[in-house]
């Protein structure tokens, strides 16, 4: 059973080897550069949707698996008890070790665990990545470069699914770190443009400070436990101490912040929406961005010993959910607003996490993993047809894309959390979870508890809101596209497309990431909290009445003007950039520039002056260089002479 | 007799000697300097072997010795000497400079820069230029029998 | 030895003449190496060679002194003046005949002439040897090199023959190298 683990992990890794190797054209034949060969795009295609769809296979297999060897028959009926409904229904756990790496003190164990957790997750992660390559087989036709795009995309995918199968912390963070390089890879595809490579280069480097503290973190608790295997760390957090639990959980959480966006490192996600779309439907959306929230939860008895790092979980998340949907919510760009979303969604999670739910976290976690990547699916789609990001060119589209437009209408429905669509249900379970907190005996203090129960009532309003303004600016109203008057678009922008609706590669994807997006939630059904679901249902019609009523009274003009005073700030997320330019960057850049002014007149400057002294001695020496033989030998023999002087003087 | 009047004698002809080779500019001159450096050893050898009573009389042998190599070395010393003028129409010493430091603005050396050749050599091309070989060789060889 | 040592003065006959002859050695030499005639400085070697034969004569060194005087002054002297010829050198007095080196020379033939003279006086103040005639005779001195020299001696022969091998092929011009 772990071959198959194996083969899920490896399958499309070796895809991405081959996709790098064997896709390119190693002779000329005569086309001219920039164009795609058809023979070589379909190889690539072929390549990159194969092995994934092994690989989707396969862990769906996984999960069918342990819960045939589970006894219990229905996953979901015991969902809401003591343990996870995971652990509950898919109750066994597959696990392999390759090797054993020795090291000197604690060895690393090369090898995978696939639980119930892994087995979900695994599911997710396949199930997008197929759908986003084949939609990209469609959405990145006549790019030249779509080889190396697809290879990425499955490395990534080989990555993320290390990630999940790992049984051993470090292995765990080597997939990890590939997901960040992919992301960063992939953020910057169309290079060309500089704001593309500057936005790749800030997500790595904001996420590598998260992973640093996430390195830190994976040390500490492997030698608190003297072993990095995962069921070893866990097996060992009742014997540790609080303090080194609560440093390891920070330091993991740092990490978590870098790489699922969070409050304070979520500054780079909506710069990588310079990626392609599916890029953003499958990284920065679905899966590497829900990495964080899968770690903490896969971790999460080591972080119920640390209450602190809750309290902080919890803040942490009040603040992000908030604040990035009142982002979202005033943003021109259609897919910014997602990302904002994204950003919101996963504080979601984080603030579930915080109040002690894991199940609740992971099943936000799955359902909007699907709900997002099927509403940056149909961005893409929208964007395809439109030929630009921004809102204030679309409207109306509601006529011409006949398919994308009820698919992104579950998937806002699934945002906003309205019945039945998927996110009404996992969105249910962690207001439930939170409210829990807040009123019962939870792991959080009181002020924490509440402060994120308030947050979270507020952001389902707020989210209703900003879901309503986007659906509205985008498939209602007047028409703004400018059919003719777009320019062919630069690299970075999606290609324009003479039809009005997406091709089917692109149609299909978004099809079949529907269907979970709306029933994905009825897994969950059994433990809906009917008082809690009333409340935020309410407060979600509220806000996207609100948004309605501004859009009736002008359905010309941006909706976001309800914000009033605040429309400036919330579009420029409260500034946070600008205040990190001026905190760090400056720094850091005036440092730079001081380093390198001193590598270049101290350090370069001792290099050159000792040639300089080297050449200028020379030019003095070089006189004595007369050719005249007596010269010479008159030094020889005074030299002999004070040579003799001296030893006889100091001998 | 004392010993030290012929090793002070020999160390003055040593001496003068030296200022011989170091200060003339003719090859030739050069050589007759080394001449006396040679007989300056003579002496002292000679003298040793007197104040020594070597009864193998190494000293005196090896004055021999000595006397004949230097008029081997002066043989092929003067073979030379002839060789470079041949070539180079000059013996003057400060003059073959083929291993100075080249292309120097300033690189006239102290010793050859306040020496320039008052008169050169009767016939024959301008010694100065670098490894040219002078015209004299090639036919000389050719026109030899 | 150092018992029966006479003071270095008053000096003994011998040692005037041998004296006489040094002052004559080196006034010459000095000559040599400062004339500025280049045929004067082959006849000033003439002169201070014979005097140096008559230092080894005195010295008792006989069979040296008339090997000084047949091969220096008879053969070395004559080569180094087919030599002055034969680079054409300017007969009569010529200016240059001093390099620019001269005062360098001059300090460093003194600092010479210093070092060692110090160095001699010092160690061979006292040393003193009686002079016995005929210890450098030919007889006596053949006798050494044949009996127990003879090994060198031939080794010199092959050198003398390389010179003059060497000799001929330098100054010949019809043998050439192969370029």
């Amino acid at each position: 059973m772990i071959a198959a683990a194996v083969i899920v992990v490896l399958s499309p890794f070796l895809a991405a080897v081959a996709g790098l190797l064997g896709t390119r054209r190693l002779w000329n034949d005569g086309r001219p550069p920039g164009t795609v060969d058809p023979a070589v795009y379909r190889r690539a295609a072929w390549i990159a949707v194969l092995p994934t769809a092994i690989s989707t296979v396969l862990a769906i297999w996984m999960v069918a698996y342990l819960w045939t060897g589970g006894a219990l028959p229905r996953g979901a009926a015991s969902y809401g008890g003591g343990s996870a409904f995971w652990s509950q229904g898919l109750p066994g756990v597959v696990q392999g070790t390759l090797s054993v790496i020795g090291t000197g003190s604690i060895p690393i164990t090369a090898g995978l665990r696939v639980d119930g957790l892994a087995a979900l997750i695994a599911v997710l992660v396949t199930v997008v990545a197929l759908a986003v390559q084949v939609y990209s087989v469609g959405y990145m036709r006549d790019e030249p470069r779509y080889p190396s795009y697809s290879a990425f995309i499955s490395l990534f995918t080989s990555a993320m699914l290390l990630v999940v199968y790992a049984g051993d912390l470090l292995v765990l963070y080597v997939g990890w770190e590939i997901m960040g390089l992919c992301s960063y890879l992939l953020i910057g595809h169309w290079w060309e443009d500089r704001a593309n490579s500057r936005a790749a280069v800030k997500a790595f480097l904001v996420t590598r400070i998260g992973d640093v503290g996430f390195l830190f973190g994976i040390f500490t608790l492997g030698f608190a436990a003297g072993s990095f295997r995962i069921d070893d760390v866990i097996g060992k957090v009742p014997q540790m101490s609080t303090g080194t639990l609560v440093a390891a959980t920070m330091l993991l959480l740092l990490g978590v912040a870098g790489k699922s966006a969070q409050v304070p490192l979520h500054t780079w996600l909506p710069d990588a929406m310079a990626g392609p779309t599916p890029i953003s439907a499958l990284i920065h959306a679905a899966t590497m961005v829900a990495a964080g929230i899968f770690v903490v939860a896969r971790l999460y008895p080591a972080f119920l010993g640390a209450r602190p790092t809750l309290d902080l979980l919890a803040v942490i998340a009040s603040l992000g959910m908030l604040g990035a949907a009142l982002a979202a919510l005033a943003q021109d760009d259609l897919k910014r607003v997602l990302a904002y979303s994204t950003i919101s969604q996963l504080a979601y999670m984080a603030g579930a996490l915080a109040a002690g739910s894991d199940e609740a976290a992971v099943f936000h976690l799955i359902t909007h993993g699907a709900f997002k990547a099927l509403l940056f699916l149909c961005a893409g789609a929208v964007i395809h047809a439109v030929g630009s990001n921004l809102m204030s060119d679309m409207g109306g589209l509601r006529r011409s894309m006949t398919i994308t437009f009820p698919a992104m209408t579950i998937g806002f429905a699934a945002l906003v959390g309205l019945p039945p669509a998927s996110g009404f249900f996992s969105k249910d379970a962690v207001l439930a979870a939170i409210e829990h907190a807040a009123a019962g005996p939870g792991p959080l203090t009181d002020a924490a508890a509440w402060l994120l129960y308030g947050c979270a009532l507020l952001t389902v309003a707020v989210t209703g809101a900003y879901a309503t303004r986007a659906w509205l600016r985008t498939f209602f109203g007047e028409s703004r596209v400018h059919s003719v008057a777009l320019p062919e678009p630069e690299p970075g922008v999606a290609h324009v497309w003479d039809g009005r609706e997406a091709p089917a590669s692109m149609l299909w994807p978004i099809g079949v990431l529907a269907v979970p997006a709306l029933l994905l939630g009825f897994a969950g059904a059994g433990t809906l909290e009917w008082s809690t679901a009333a409340v935020s249902l309410l407060v979600a019609l509220l806000g996207a009445g609100v948004v309605y009523a501004a859009w009736r009274a002008d359905p010309a003009a941006d909706p976001a003007r309800v914000l009033g005073p605040f429309q400036v700030p919330c579009r420029q997320a409260f500034h946070v950039d600008a205040v990190y330019s001026r905190l760090f960057v400056a720094p850091v850049l005036w440092l730079a520039r001081v380093v390198a002014r001193t590598d270049d007149t101290v350090v370069d400057g001792a290099v050159r002056g000792s040639g300089s002294l080297a050449v200028g001695a020379s030019g003095l020496l070089r006189r004595l260089q007369t050719g005249n033989a007596q010269l010479y030998l008159t030094g020889v023999l005074a030299g002999v002479l004070i040579i003799a002087v001296g030893a006889v003087v100091l001998g | 007799m004392h010993v030290v009047y012929p090793a002070v004698l020999a160390a003055l002809l040593f001496s003068i000697g030296v200022y011989g080779v170091l200060a003339r500019r003719n090859t030739i001159l050069v050589l007759m300097s080394v001449e006396l450096m040679l007989n300056a050893v003579n002496l002292n050898l000679v003298a040793f072997d007197v104040w020594l009573r070597d009864r193998l009389h190494g000293g005196q042998v090896l004055t021999l010795f000595v006397i004949v190599i230097a008029a081997a070395e002066l043989g092929v010393g003067l073979a030379i000497v002839l060789a470079v003028f041949r070539n180079r129409q000059t013996v003057e010493i400060d003059r073959l400079h083929d291993l100075a430091e080249p292309d120097d603005p300033g690189g006239e050396g102290p010793a050859t820069g306040d020496a320039p050749p008052s008169d050169p050599p009767a016939g024959g091309p301008s010694p100065d230029g670098p490894m040219a070989r002078p015209q004299g060789a090639v036919p000389a060889r050719d026109g030899a029998p | 030895m150092t018992s029966a040592v006479p003071g270095l003065w008053p000096p003994t006959a011998q040692e005037i003449v041998f004296l006489l002859l040094g002052a004559v050695v080196a006034g010459s030499a000095l000559l040599v190496v400062t004339t500025r005639q280049i045929v004067h400085a082959a006849l000033w070697l003439v002169v201070s060679f014979g005097a140096l034969a008559g230092c080894y004569l005195v010295l008792t060194a006989e069979f040296v002194a008339w090997v000084q005087v047949l091969i220096y002054v008879g053969a070395v002297v004559v080569l180094l003046l087919f030599g002055i010829m034969l680079t054409r050198a300017p007969i009569g007095p010529s200016a240059d005949l001093d390099s620019g080196n001269k005062v360098a020379a001059v300090v460093v033939a003194v600092a010479t002439a210093a070092v060692l003279v110090t160095t001699v006086v010092d160690g061979f103040r006292t040393a003193y040897t009686p002079l016995v005639p005929g210890e450098g005779a030919a007889e006596p001195l053949g006798r050494s090199i044949f009996r127990n020299w003879v090994l060198p001696f031939e080794a010199l022969s092959v050198l003398l023959l390389a010179a003059l091998i060497g000799a001929i092929v330098l100054s010949r011009t019809d043998i050439g190298g192969k370029d």
